[in-house]
């Protein structure tokens, strides 16, 4: 191993850039943000697993599930998050071009996933559980409708940044911006990766 | 101005993972949603809540971790990333775990 010194480019105290934690404060924000989306996420699905089981009339959403359909969402949402990770990795590497082919892969597989909801909800209202038919059916379409507005606000934001790139408003040094508009991307994901399981597949 | 070793600057280029390495993971992810959703259709557990619970947690967990460690970077980002967000994770289990034990949802 060779012990050059390479010189770095540190920010000083007053100089642009410098923070007091020595990380980006963009980027820890996102993080808090996401920390505090835990409690909000958290409060919904237990309040989901408390009400399941109380319906007094009407059908109630483990009913009327469609498993094969709701794992293809699944599976769409989870590839998404590869996509989102490959934009930025193209824009790391100045490859514009492929960034914003990911980017909008990205959001076509949000917007597939959104519509599937769309779809879900709507055959679940025509079988009779519309949203105050039961406790059990008010706490399922707050929860997953939450959740599919966290996802349309995604896509509005890699819809942004897709316009940015476009405009030359997205050079690699701003690669930042792509890591945290994806950090709220994959949380998404994860979120519904918790959903499916003790939503849709615990019985 | 600090200085860095050409090995510490090596390391740092390298911390992230590679697109073959992210494509790996996201198979890996769709291997485990697969094997989850097998767990519900094939009854593998003939009824058992217990067992079947038993089986998609540890999954669930594992899927959700990937994510967090490799396409959220939490792995090879600063620790003080990993540390707000296991705070929020942390007090939402702990709350809500306490929540659902108070109003009995685990007692059936």
């Amino acid at each position: 191993m060779t012990d050059i010194a390479v010189p770095t480019h540190e920010p000083k105290p007053g100089e642009h850039g410098w923070t007091q934690t020595g990380v980006s404060n963009e980027k820890l924000g996102m993080w808090v943000f996401l920390g505090s989306e835990c409690l909000l996420f958290g409060g919904l699905i237990s309040t989901y697993l408390l009400y399941k089981n109380t319906a007094v009339k009407g059908p109630v959403p483990h009913q009327l599930y469609d498993i094969p359909f709701t794992s293809v969402s699944s599976f769409v949402l989870l590839m998404s998050s590869m996509t989102m990770v490959l934009a930025l990795s193209a824009l790391q590497r100045d490859d514009h071009q492929r960034c914003r082919l990911w980017l909008v892969t990205t959001a076509l597989l949000g917007a597939t996933f959104i519509s599937g909801q769309v779809y879900e909800f709507t055959s679940f209202v025509k079988e009779g559980m519309g949203y105050t038919t039961n406790t059990a059916s008010s706490a399922f379409y707050t929860l997953t409708g939450f959740h599919g507005v966290h996802v349309s606000l995604g896509i509005v934001m890699l819809m942004s940044l897709f316009m940015m790139s476009l405009r030359g408003r997205l050079p690699k040094e701003r690669s930042e911006v792509v890591e945290i508009v994806g950090l709220y991307w994959h949380f998404v994901d994860v979120v519904w990766i918790l959903i499916f399981t003790v939503v849709y597949l615990i019985p | 101005m600090s200085m860095m070793t050409a090995h510490e600057v090596d390391e740092e280029r390298h911390s992230h993972p590679s697109d073959a390495q992210y494509i790996a993971i996201a198979a890996i992810l769709a291997v485990i949603t697969a094997a989850e959703v097998s767990v519900y259709y094939i009854n593998f557990f003939k009824d058992s809540f217990i067992a079947t619970v038993a089986a998609l947690i540890p999954m669930m967990i594992a899927k959700f971790a990937l994510v967090a460690a490799f396409f959220m970077h939490l792995r090879f980002d600063n620790k003080l990333f990993r540390a707000v967000f296991l705070t929020g994770i942390i007090l939402a289990v702990t709350v809500y775990m306490v929540v659902l034990f108070t109003f009995h949802v685990f007692a059936h």
